[in-house]
């Protein structure tokens, strides 16, 4: 396949380098540095020039591509690029954007601005965020079948009650499969003796109910969350809070900006939203910040997110979460006491992939970056694995793969060995990254 | 070289010329509504000269204001120079009538103060009268039905019907009617103004039209056997006047009757169908515009509205209450002993307790100022309740006078936010108006306009109380206050010697002068006028 990506920055990059190995990749780019620098580091082909003009895209060669992606830092410039592309060709077509207005015109029409798939940053993000905090311990949600299913991945702190216990023991949840275990040394795909450890990484795949029992189970002290604090009224972080109003939350957001902080308080009417440095420390005690459930820092620079998850983690917060713009920091936030960093561009690139890989899955979810993925697939009436039972398809299949979840007809069932699969059926895989290949053939 | 004019040397950055040019062309045109009661008089076989005299001076008069400025250039100053020009004068030359009527008469309109006052309270739509006895032996059914239309013709707004008829006031319209118009800023409705304003007096029109017709429709229907009773004779010609005359002043919230007993004189029926009349006065226009363009949802989910609703709800509900258990009525109270022995049948019947409480507090709080009865026979918690119910007025872009209901549910709010940011210093919490949030010089705005408001009546309500005591006529403290709240708040009928039943006519020419003052600023709501006094608005 041959793809055209507009744009090398951090995304742009990131696709690129996942793409590379197995297509035909080009990479348009306005900056000389980085043109050159990706046709150095990746096996790719550089174009320089303005990949909203027609010449450029034309120089990339994009009518014979099969998909372009824009992914520039410019919501308009991408757009302008599916557009121009969209003149001369019937390529497919992704754009990612931050601000989600774009993102609401585009699913009012068909095929608004000639754009087949539209990725929001911003709000898959709060998206994110707001997945995780619902489940405390959580650090990584993923929704699949319409909401039906749910996976999770929860870190299991060395106190949690589940320590020491089997799995058969810890299953007590008829609706959830215990996906894997992700240790150090590798991922251990649980069986019924298998022992969980504290600092383990649990990935469970089931109904959201159970995950939220689960969640409860693991760290029975900590129920949902009540007292939740936003800091930082980017855009982001008013996404994050108007979800959380969805919800039913009535967080508390603050914002250093006088005039943004008054365009958040009128948008967002069951928030309380307040004027201060996030790092003023007198101000966090006097409104008790050390009191919140979770914490979430959203502002504008790494640096500054990882300070104040750091400052209301000393003041006491139970939870922080922040957001983690440069790819490599994630692991490094997590490290330092930060319980869960979310990486808006990490994200992005994940949506992406599942238009980019070219597979029959219809919703992806990477794991620890791409150490495994858990795909949801829709079974075809001609497929191969209608009519068996799971039992006879996992034996064809290589050691790292685990059937999560089965929904038919909007209905969860919970996968057995005898359970057999029929056509219209939606699967929910855990698959080690070596078996995702295997997986896609099979289903 | 500025045509602007040099008083004493200095410049003046108002250019008074306009204004007085367009006032003129305002009320050059009041000839034309001086053709109803001209035409009254003929139905009637009365008096015409008084009305044609009047249509040629009122024309003449208006014919050489034009002459000030030929090419009037309209400013946002010379919009409010010219909205509060208008009504001033408009109320003038509204004495027109009762002055060439009263000549010759022992009518107490013949003297100059009383008629302005009058006149003033008729275009204001006050309704509080000074006019000895109301009755056609006194006065001409051609001159009550001018005092009716008076109110009708300020109701809506004597510059907002100017907009919409004159193509020439169209480009500074938006700024004139959003000086004349009550409450805190005027909604177009339509891109155009012109259209704006002629959409807000089409439902006006109609509503009025509407009741007129349902009114003379319980006359044919038997429901209203006194529709042409006392005052106006009995038959379909008297009902007819009289259904006429009260639909004229019901929609403009004005309160005017031709019968002394205000709306007493009607059967119980007729007096719970000008209940929601009333109600539908108080309402804003825009809205009431919308409900007949075919969205109800949009005056259901009105924050004033509800709150509007609300307040005349609890009112309402607590003084049915007060009535129907007692001690709603004072036996002993100077109201005339005919009336007396009726009024202490409605303690215990559920029917007129609620019929008159409602009509009372309706009646007020949209600033009516008609009575089912006459409430200086209630007691005295429910004559206070019915005091502070005139400080509440009706709803931003109606024809109700007072403070508005908008202004005071903002202020709840923003005491509320007061309340919580003295907690949380640091909490930006704008307030709140259905869903959209309020500017906060807006809400300083309303803040300081009800501060005036508050201020205007304590002085106001001082000055009564004094001139009472140097023209040496008593004047209780309830009544002093009652005076000034039901003129600035152009409610009309106050307590005591000024009760519903009875008139104005006891204060000194100075307090009537001084509620002639009150009755102005308060339909223009104060700021425009006295904006005019500062020494800001003409010379920087």
């Amino acid at each position: 396949m041959r793809v055209v990506i507009v744009g090398a920055g951090e995304v742009g990059s990131n696709i690129a380098a996942d793409l590379a190995a197995d297509h035909d990749v080009v990479v348009v780019d306005v900056d000389d540095d980085r043109v050159e620098s990706m046709s150095y580091s990746h096996d790719v082909l550089t174009v320089h020039g303005d990949g909203t003009e027609v010449s450029t895209l034309e120089e990339a060669g994009v009518g014979e591509a099969d998909m372009l992606i824009a992914s520039t830092d410019d919501d308009r410039a991408n757009i302008v690029a599916c557009g121009t592309a969209g003149v001369f060709t019937e390529t497919f077509t992704i754009a990612r954007v931050k601000r989600p207005q774009y993102l609401r015109t585009w699913e009012r029409g068909e095929r608004t601005f000639d754009v087949d798939f539209m990725v929001c940053t911003d709000l898959l993000t709060a998206e994110t965020i707001t997945g995780v905090i619902g489940l405390p311990t959580a650090r990584d949600v993923d929704t699949f079948a319409d909401g039906l299913v749910q996976m999770a991945e929860f870190e299991v702190p060395p106190e949690s009650p589940v320590v020491g216990q089997t799995v058969q023991q810890a299953d007590r949840f008829a609706s959830l499969t215990f996906a894997a275990i992700l240790r150090e040394d590798g991922i251990v795909i649980p069986r019924g003796n298998t022992v969980i450890e504290g600092g383990d990484d649990l990935v469970v795949i089931g109904s959201p109910d159970a995950a939220r029992e689960f969640s409860s189970a693991i760290a029975p002290e900590q129920s949902g969350p009540q007292d939740i604090v936003v800091v930082g009224g980017s855009e982001i972080g008013y996404q994050t809070v108007r979800l959380l109003e969805a919800r039913g939350f009535s967080p508390r957001l603050i914002e250093h900006d006088e005039v943004r902080a008054r365009w958040l308080a009128e948008q967002l009417p069951d928030t309380t939203v307040m004027q201060s440095d996030a790092t003023n420390r007198e101000f966090l005690e006097r409104e008790n910040v050390g009191d919140a459930d979770v914490l979430i820092a959203a502002l504008e620079s790494d640096q500054k997110n990882l300070l104040a998850g750091l400052l209301a983690d000393r003041l006491g917060t139970t939870r922080s979460v922040a957001v983690v713009d440069t790819v490599e920091f994630t692991d490094l936030f997590e490290a330092v006491g930060i319980d869960v960093a979310v990486s808006p561009r990490e994200a992005t690139a994940e949506e992406i992939t599942r238009f980019t890989r070219g597979r029959r899955a219809e919703n992806v979810s990477l794991i620890e970056g791409d150490r495994a993925e858990v795909m949801e697939f829709e079974v075809d009436a001609d497929g191969d694995a209608v009519g068996r039972p799971i039992r006879e398809l996992a034996a064809a299949l290589p050691n790292g793969v685990v059937f999560g979840a089965i929904t038919r007809d909007f209905e969860l069932i919970t996968p057995r060995g005898d359970t057999v699969i029929e056509a219209g059926d939606h699967v929910v895989v855990f698959a080690d990254a070596d078996a995702v290949d295997a997986v896609t053939a099979a289903l | 070289m500025s045509k602007l004019p040099f008083v004493g040397g200095r410049r003046l950055r108002v250019d008074w010329r306009t204004s007085v040019a367009l006032t003129g062309r305002v009320v050059k045109y009041l000839a034309v509504p001086l053709a109803v009661p001209l035409v009254t008089a003929l139905l009637y076989g009365e008096d015409i000269a008084v009305f044609a005299v009047s249509m040629l001076v009122v024309f003449l008069f208006g014919f050489a204001l034009e002459r000030v400025a030929p090419e009037p250039d309209l400013g946002a100053r010379e919009a409010l120079l010219m909205v509060a020009l208008t009504w001033f004068t408009v109320a003038v030359v509204g004495t027109l009538p009762y002055l060439l009527a009263g000549v010759g008469t022992d009518s107490t309109l013949a003297q100059p103060v009383n008629a302005l006052f009058e006149s003033m309270s008729g275009f204001t739509t006050t309704g509080a009268t000074v006019m000895g006895s109301i009755s056609f032996e006194q006065h001409s059914h051609a001159l009550l039905i001018w005092r009716q239309l008076t109110q009708w013709l300020g109701g809506m707004g004597i510059v907002v019907l100017a907009v919409a008829i004159l193509p020439e006031l169209s480009v500074g319209g938006a700024q004139l009617m959003d000086a004349e118009a009550p409450g805190p800023g005027i909604e177009k409705l339509t891109p155009r103004i012109a259209e704006t304003a002629r959409a807000l007096w089409l439902v006006y029109a109609g509503i009025t039209l509407l009741e007129i017709l349902l009114l003379f429709g319980f006359h044919l229907g038997g429901l209203a056997p006194n529709l042409d009773g006392a005052v106006a004779g009995t038959d379909h010609a008297a009902a007819a006047y009289n259904a006429i005359a009260h639909g004229l002043t019901t929609m403009p919230t004005g309160g005017f009757s031709p019968e002394a007993r205000s709306i007493e004189a009607f059967s119980a029926a007729v007096q719970w169908l000008i209940i929601p009349f009333m109600v539908a006065a108080g309402v804003n226009f825009a809205l009431t515009w919308r409900l007949v363009g075919g969205s109800p949802r949009a005056l259901f989910e009105d924050t004033e509205f509800r709150a509007y609703l609300g307040v005349m709800g609890v009112f309402g509900v607590f003084m049915t209450a007060l009535l129907f258990v007692g001690p709603g009525i004072v036996p002993g109270a100077d109201v005339g002993a005919e009336y007396i022995a009726d009024y202490l049948g409605i303690e215990g019947d559920v029917e007129s307790s609620a019929r008159h409480a409602l009509f009372q507090v309706v009646s007020i709080v949209t600033t009516t100022g008609y009575a089912s009865m006459d409430f200086n026979a209630w007691s005295t918690p429910l004559k206070y309740l019915l005091l502070f119910a005139m400080f509440i007025g009706g709803s931003a872009g109606s024809t109700g006078g007072g403070i508005k209901v908008v202004r005071w549910v903002v202020i709840v709010k923003s005491i509320k936010r007061e309340l919580f940011t003295t907690v949380h210093p640091e909490a930006v919490s704008p307030v709140r108006l259905g869903g959209t949030s309020i500017d906060e010089r807006a809400v300083r705005g309303i803040q300081t306009f009800t501060l005036l408001y508050l201020l205007c009546f304590g002085v106001g309500a001082a000055f009564i109380m004094l001139e009472a005591g140097r023209a040496g006529y008593d004047l209780t403290v309830l009544e002093g206050m009652s005076a000034v709240a039901a003129t600035l708040g152009n409610v009309g009928p106050g307590f005591g010697l000024l009760g519903p039943m009875n008139s104005y006519l006891t204060f000194s020419p100075a307090s009537k002068l001084a509620m002639v003052f009150l009755m102005w600023i308060g339909r223009l709501e104060i700021i425009p006028v006295l904006v005019l006094l500062t020494g800001a608005y003409w010379r920087s």
